[in-house]
């Protein structure tokens, strides 16, 4: 014996068709996307055009380094021109005769052009920062959201061993980890990358875990969708601001890191125009040919100082706490 | 807040213990034998197994982590490979450089930092804080191996012969040597004793212990060595903590307590300083006890440059020349140094902040 349930009819509301004006109003509303108002927002700050603009110029001159550079950065000008190594920079608008080769850096310890030197240099630090933070940022990723997502002793094991790797101060771990790999441009970039991801995964943690419990997962979890669909649709999406601006602020802290490793011998080693190792090669001359010292120093200092300043745009328009596209920076 | 502090104390063991295991596990696998690093071309198979035995290198791997495991835990750091000295005594001699240094550091980040983030906050906008904010931007931005080197060529070179020329390295002019207090008092200092160890460590603070002994030559040249190396650790630091110090007052003084401060008529430092200040403290301690790995991480470059034998200079030579027990020593005593330190920020909140009651 059975008894059928008549289903009762689903209430439906009827929407009134839509107007011209809502459908314009649809439209400008799509054109006010998230992603567009937070373009806008990060155009609002000050600090993240300079920062562009810098970054900007960088990037054109590690693409087009061949053609900016006068010289080979690589090749000795014994014997091609009349200069002697350690030179002092000649430039011809600042007074130095035109007879002479210009220089506008100076010529380094073994008679190459340092200008051109530096130039490529560019292209070594941009493409360490890049790479390491990017090799960092998908393991801690990866790391902080599969540990957040599980909790439980996986949690644990991965967050104590974190602990571990941020309780050495992070040069110290990097020598350790360079001398055990051996000294090289490309374990000092992993050196750096593995003291790098506890950051990414503690952000990425907390994100998780601040999102985990909230309706629309347990929606999401409700419609069916796997464990990997919530992870990676749902949960890592909402961790994305913050992982942009650490990420940015981190690219600034990995070309710092690997210029040091390479200062003390670790990281890229001779003949490689590396603004670090450049730098090391001539502290000793820095009271007879202070040029050679200064400038690859300086280089170092506007890169690490471009990504700052775009860390610190983008955190600043980023924030949640900020009233929704008012652009008003809290700092 | 004892339970607190205590739970806290059992928190830090696992990351000790994993420091003890880390530490063993990447001086093993740095690659090359202590051996031949120590001997050269003196290292013959039958000498190196002569060296193995005697330093106890031919144990198996677990033995030898067992056997430094406990000797770590009874402070005993065991004997350098390469100067043939109980590692306590190397320790003794070279990490007062490097409080010394980081302290000196340290004081000037705070000193100059903090007064630099209120006056920014307070005078919001004005050229005051444009010029704060762009020094601190480009001061975090600037490699310290860079700064010292410029720093030297400025002080020792271009003002050569006015009164700001300073010296370019080292810890003591040649000639100047401190006299330990406790020969001054005519005490005894057995390095075999626990007291005589902290005699020689505190003797080797040299500007503490010409404070100690009155000897004001040895002290002036003692900071005047000292400037140029902390000038060149504290720039990082100094910018942070000026930014931290900026942000978190601006987010006090809009607080309405504030603004009834105002209105109650009081001065303008009372509301900066008493109501304003004390609020905004909290997160200014904690990137105040943060900088310190920095610091270390920033001495071991700093050290390099200044030609001074600190623990972060020795360390780095420790590791190219694979001492395997000066590596363990001092790391394991930085990275609980660390530890303590970051412990003991976490426990001056209570004090910092009534409101914050661990339990």
């Amino acid at each position: 014996m059975s008894t059928t349930i008549e289903p009762s009819p689903p209430s439906v509301v009827q929407l009134p068709p839509l107007d011209d004006a809502a459908v314009t109003n649809l439209a400008e509303y799509r054109a006010n996307s998230l992603w567009r108002l937070t373009l806008r927002r990060i155009f609002r700050q000050r600090s993240a055009i300079v920062g562009l603009i810098l970054l900007g110029i960088l990037l054109f001159t590690a693409v087009f380094a061949e053609v900016i550079a006068p010289y080979d950065p690589l090749q000795p000008l014994i014997s091609v021109e009349d200069v002697r190594k350690r030179d002092a920079p000649c430039i011809h608008l600042l007074g130095c005769p035109e007879d002479q080769p210009q220089h506008l850096m100076g010529i380094d310890g073994n008679v190459r052009d340092q200008f051109s030197r530096v130039v490529f240099g560019t292209r070594v630090s941009l493409y360490v920062g890049f790479i390491t933070v990017t090799f960092a940022v998908i393991v801690g990723t990866l790391l902080g959201a599969v540990a957040g997502f599980l909790g439980g002793w996986f949690d644990n094991v991965v967050m104590r061993i974190l602990d571990v790797v941020l309780a050495f101060p992070f040069l110290l771990l990097a020598i350790a980890i360079v001398s055990v790999l051996g000294p090289g441009l490309t374990n000092a970039m992993l050196a750096i990358a593995i003291i790098s991801i506890p950051a990414y995964a503690r952000v990425t943690r907390a994100s998780v875990l601040s999102v985990r419990e909230m309706d629309f997962i347990e929606a999401s979890r409700a419609l069916g969708a796997s464990n990997r669909q919530i992870l990676f649709g749902r949960i890592l999406p909402n961790a994305l601001p913050p992982l942009i601006v650490i990420a940015t602020l981190g690219i600034a802290t990995a070309i710092l890191d690997t210029a040091a490793l390479s200062f003390i011998g670790l990281g890229a080693q001779p003949p490689t125009p590396e603004w670090g190792s450049m730098l090391a090669i001539e502290r000793n001359q820095v009271f007879s040919a202070p040029h050679l010292v200064f400038f690859p120093g300086a280089a170092i200092m506007i890169t690490v100082l471009a990504f700052n300043l775009l860390g610190d745009g983008l955190r600043d328009a980023l924030d949640p706490r900020l009233v929704h596209g008012s652009g008003v920076a809290k700092e | 807040m004892t339970q607190y502090t205590l739970r806290r104390l059992l928190a830090a063991i696992p990351v000790v213990i994993g420091v003890l295991i880390v530490t063993f596990a990447l001086a093993r696998a740095i690659p090359g034998e202590p051996c031949t690093a120590m001997l050269g071309e003196k290292a013959t198979p039958e000498i190196c197994a002569a060296f193995n035995a005697e330093k106890g290198l031919d144990k198996p791997i677990y033995t030898q982590f067992l056997i430094y495991a406990g000797e770590m835990l009874r402070g005993d750091f065991g004997e350098s490979i390469r100067f043939k000295r109980s590692v306590t005594e190397i320790l003794i001699e070279r990490l007062p450089q490097t409080i010394e240094l980081g302290i000196a550091a340290l004081s000037i980040a705070v000193i100059v930092g903090i007064p630099l983030g209120i006056i920014s906050a307070v005078k919001r906008n004005s050229p005051a804080d444009v010029v704060t904010m762009i020094g601190a931007n480009i001061g975090v931005s600037m490699p310290v191996f860079w700064l010292g080197l410029m720093l030297m060529y400025i002080f020792a070179l271009v003002l050569k012969d006015t009164p700001f020329q300073l010296p370019p390295s080292g810890r003591l002019s040649a000639g100047v040597t401190p006299i330990p207090f406790y020969e001054v008092y005519g005490w005894a200092a057995d390095p075999e004793t626990f007291r005589g160890g902290l005699f020689l460590f505190i003797s080797n603070l040299y500007i503490l212990n010409s404070i100690i002994t009155f000897d004001w030559t040895v002290l002036s040249d003692a900071i005047r060595h000292l400037i140029l190396p902390a000038l060149a650790l504290a720039t990082i630091p100094l910018a942070i903590i000026a930014r931290m110090t900026r942000s978190s007052m601006l987010e006090v003084l809009g607080q309405d307590y504030v603004r009834t401060a105002r209105a109650k008529g009081l001065t303008q430092s009372k509301v900066v300083l008493k109501h304003g200040f004390r609020n905004a403290l909290l997160p200014i301690v904690t990137i105040i006890g943060l900088q310190l790995g920095l610091v270390l991480s920033g001495a071991i470059l700093t050290e390099t440059i200044f030609g001074l034998s600190g623990v972060g200079r020795s360390l780095y030579e420790a590791i190219t020349a694979r001492d395997y027990p000066i590596i363990q020593g001092f790391v394991v005593v930085i990275a609980v140094g660390y530890v303590a330190v970051n412990l003991l920020v976490d426990l001056s909140y209570a004090v910092l902040d009534p409101r914050i009651q661990y339990d």
